[in-house]
């Protein structure tokens, strides 16, 4: 907090090296993103965007997505607490295997699913008889998204929930907290910007995914056609420039939605200090 | 001697091999995916015969992936010497797109720069307990069909088209009746994988579906992999017949100096033993000769191709498989 001077060297050189690494890796592709959907005439990239088949497919893509990355925001806060706070024989093991998805190809994730998850699946064979399809219907799209979704919710708590102790708890309990009380006033607040930031990467990855779920998404038109999947079809027509309609759109809504998120969870940092302030 | 000055020393002899090393050629062959092991053997006899006449040593470097993919990484930069993809819509794109070749490219070799040919055929489950004999069996009510999605999979436009043909040229077809029986086909499709190695999966590893439709090199493959006592091929009596184009890259070998060799290339694939290389991968040899010698692994059958059923890729592309074509309204009409 005192500390005049910061650890690197020249602020200046530091914020030139930043901007040209960002504008080189993520902006100047971007750029030529925007170029080449600019040589659709205005009609053409409304057509192009807002056809059914279109339509269908962002609402999947962002329904699937928006589905896993809840569905890790319950269960990765669950687990990353277990990591955390509870020994138990083989706790490294499972700590490291939160990381495979990370590691694993993504087509190997998606076959794997797919045949676990298939009507004649070690799983799914169990599933089919209760009337409930997961491969190649929504249900093992969001599967598939909420498998490589998790290590970033996990991951993004971990180092929160162990730098926050017990020492909040056992005060809140001191005072006379109920075990709810100390959970919904005290731990949850606490957690919440760590845990926006790890749903929020979770939901990113999980609109551009395309590799484990093309698998097990069955890519029926108007059905389980991802957004992504919709690109790659483009491209296979040589239509590079209604490709890159498609990915402006997807690539603005995400914008837009990392946004919203973002100013979410500014807000509730702001809240937290200014509670720990009060 | 430090490991760094030795380090230096390497590379100025490596230096120095180079022009040395330029007496000999490098092809890069881009081509799609399962034809990797038959352009192994390809790569290996033609540098044999290469070296006997010209003396010079020839490498040939191959690439693989999806048709569609691959032609737009040559269109992208990659710095294919020849191509060797699964239709020639997407050689022609070299030339719509790219401008890397000439218009005329088909023409510039035999058989339409086809060297081999294969065919749609249906691969059923043991006993063919379907009776799946034609393709009008595939639009049948209970029959389950597996095919990759023709929007993303070139193989499998092959199919499609195969099957819009074959309704064509029935008594009394029309492109009305055509359209009828692709949309009962496409009604009994559960999945449709994005490339043709997703579709056997699915068929053969999950035991989804009662029929595959399948290249005939995939097919006879995928019954010699997995053993005859599980599947076996149903060869329409009317089929397409599938011609994968080749195509020198004139604007890369130009600029690399790699033309002769590369045509060579190109022409081995016709010679007899390059023929006799195809038909050992289950491609359908041209050559007459060849052909004969392995007539009991490929049963006759009347075959059409695009050009005559359909006017050219093209007008297939345009006509089917673009957006707003027959097979998006199929699923449109779904809704």
């Amino acid at each position: 907090m005192l500390r005049r001077q910061s650890v690197l060297p020249g602020f200046s050189l530091s914020l030139g090296v930043t901007s040209a690494f960002i504008g080189l890796l993520v902006l100047l592709p971007l750029a030529a993103l925007a170029a080449k959907a600019a040589s659709l005439r205005p009609a053409a990239f409304w057509a192009t965007v807002s056809d059914p088949r279109a339509l269908a497919a962002y609402r999947l893509s962002f329904g699937a997505s928006l589905a896993a990355a809840a569905l890790n925001g319950v269960f990765g806060l669950l687990v990353a607490w277990v990591l955390v706070r509870q020994p138990f024989p083989g706790k490294r093991l499972v700590d490291a295997l939160v990381d495979l998805p990370f590691a694993l190809p993504t087509a190997v994730a998606g076959i794997t699913l797919t045949t676990l998850y298939g009507p004649n699946g070690w799983i799914g064979r169990h599933l089919e008889p209760l009337g409930l399809r997961v491969a190649f219907t929504e249900l093992g799209i969001t599967v598939a998204l909420t498998f490589i979704g998790l290590p970033f919710v996990v991951r993004t708590l971990q180092p929160v929930i162990e730098e926050m102790g017990t020492d909040a708890e056992e005060a809140a309990a001191s005072l006379g907290a109920g075990r709810a009380q100390t959970l919904w006033r005290v731990v949850l607040p606490t957690l919440l910007p760590a845990w926006l930031t790890g749903v929020t990467l979770a939901l990113s990855r999980a609109l551009g995914e395309y590799g484990s779920v093309v698998f097990i998404a069955g890519n029926m038109p108007m059905k389980t056609e991802i957004a992504p999947l919709l690109i790659m079809t483009k491209l296979e027509q040589y239509d590079y420039a209604g490709a890159t309609a498609i990915a402006l759109v997807m690539l603005f809504a995400s914008l837009l939605l990392l946004l919203a998120i973002g100013t979410l969870q500014a807000w509730s940092v702001r809240r937290s200090l200014g509670e720990a302030a009060s | 001697m430090t490991n760094f000055s030795i380090g230096i020393r390497a590379l100025v002899a490596l230096l120095a091999l180079a022009p040395a090393a330029r007496a000999q050629v490098t092809l890069l062959n881009v081509s799609y995916d399962p034809t990797r092991e038959l352009y192994q053997e390809v790569d290996a006899a033609f540098a044999r015969e290469w070296r006997q006449k010209t003396g010079q040593s020839v490498t040939v470097q191959q690439s693989h992936g999806g048709s569609g993919k691959q032609a737009r990484a040559v269109i992208d930069g990659l710095e294919a010497d020849v191509v060797t993809l699964a239709l020639a819509y997407d050689v022609d794109a070299l030339h719509r797109v790219g401008g890397l070749i000439p218009a005329g490219w088909q023409r510039r070799l035999p058989h339409n720069s086809a060297p081999y040919t294969s065919t749609i055929v249906f691969l059923v489950r043991k006993g063919n307990p379907k009776g799946i004999r034609d393709w009008g069996d595939l639009g049948k009510p209970g029959v389950q069909v597996i095919t990759p999605n023709p929007k993303t999979s070139g193989g499998a436009r092959w199919n499609y088209l195969a099957a819009w043909g074959w309704a064509l040229r029935q008594p009394g077809g029309s492109e009305a009746k055509a359209k009828d029986l692709v949309t009962r086909i496409f009604r009994n499709v559960p999945v449709l994988d994005s490339g043709a190695r997703g579709s056997t999966n699915t068929f053969v590893q999950r035991g989804i579906g009662d029929v595959l439709l399948a290249w005939e090199n995939e097919a006879l493959l995928a019954v010699r992999e997995l053993g005859p006592d599980k599947f076996e091929i149903v060869l329409p009596p009317l089929t397409i017949l599938a011609e994968p184009s080749v195509a020198v890259v004139d604007q890369v070998v130009d600029r690399k100096g790699t033309r002769k060799a590369a045509e060579a290339y190109l022409d081995f694939l016709y010679s007899p033993a390059g023929q006799a290389l195809a038909a050992k991968h289950y491609f359908r040899p041209r050559d007459a000769g060849v052909a004969a010698k392995c007539a009991a692994q490929f049963p006759k059958t009347t075959t059409f191709t695009i050009d005559e059923a359909f006017g050219g890729w093209a007008k297939a592309q345009a006509a089917h498989f673009d957006d707003g074509g027959t097979f998006d309204r199929i699923y449109a009409a779904g809704r």
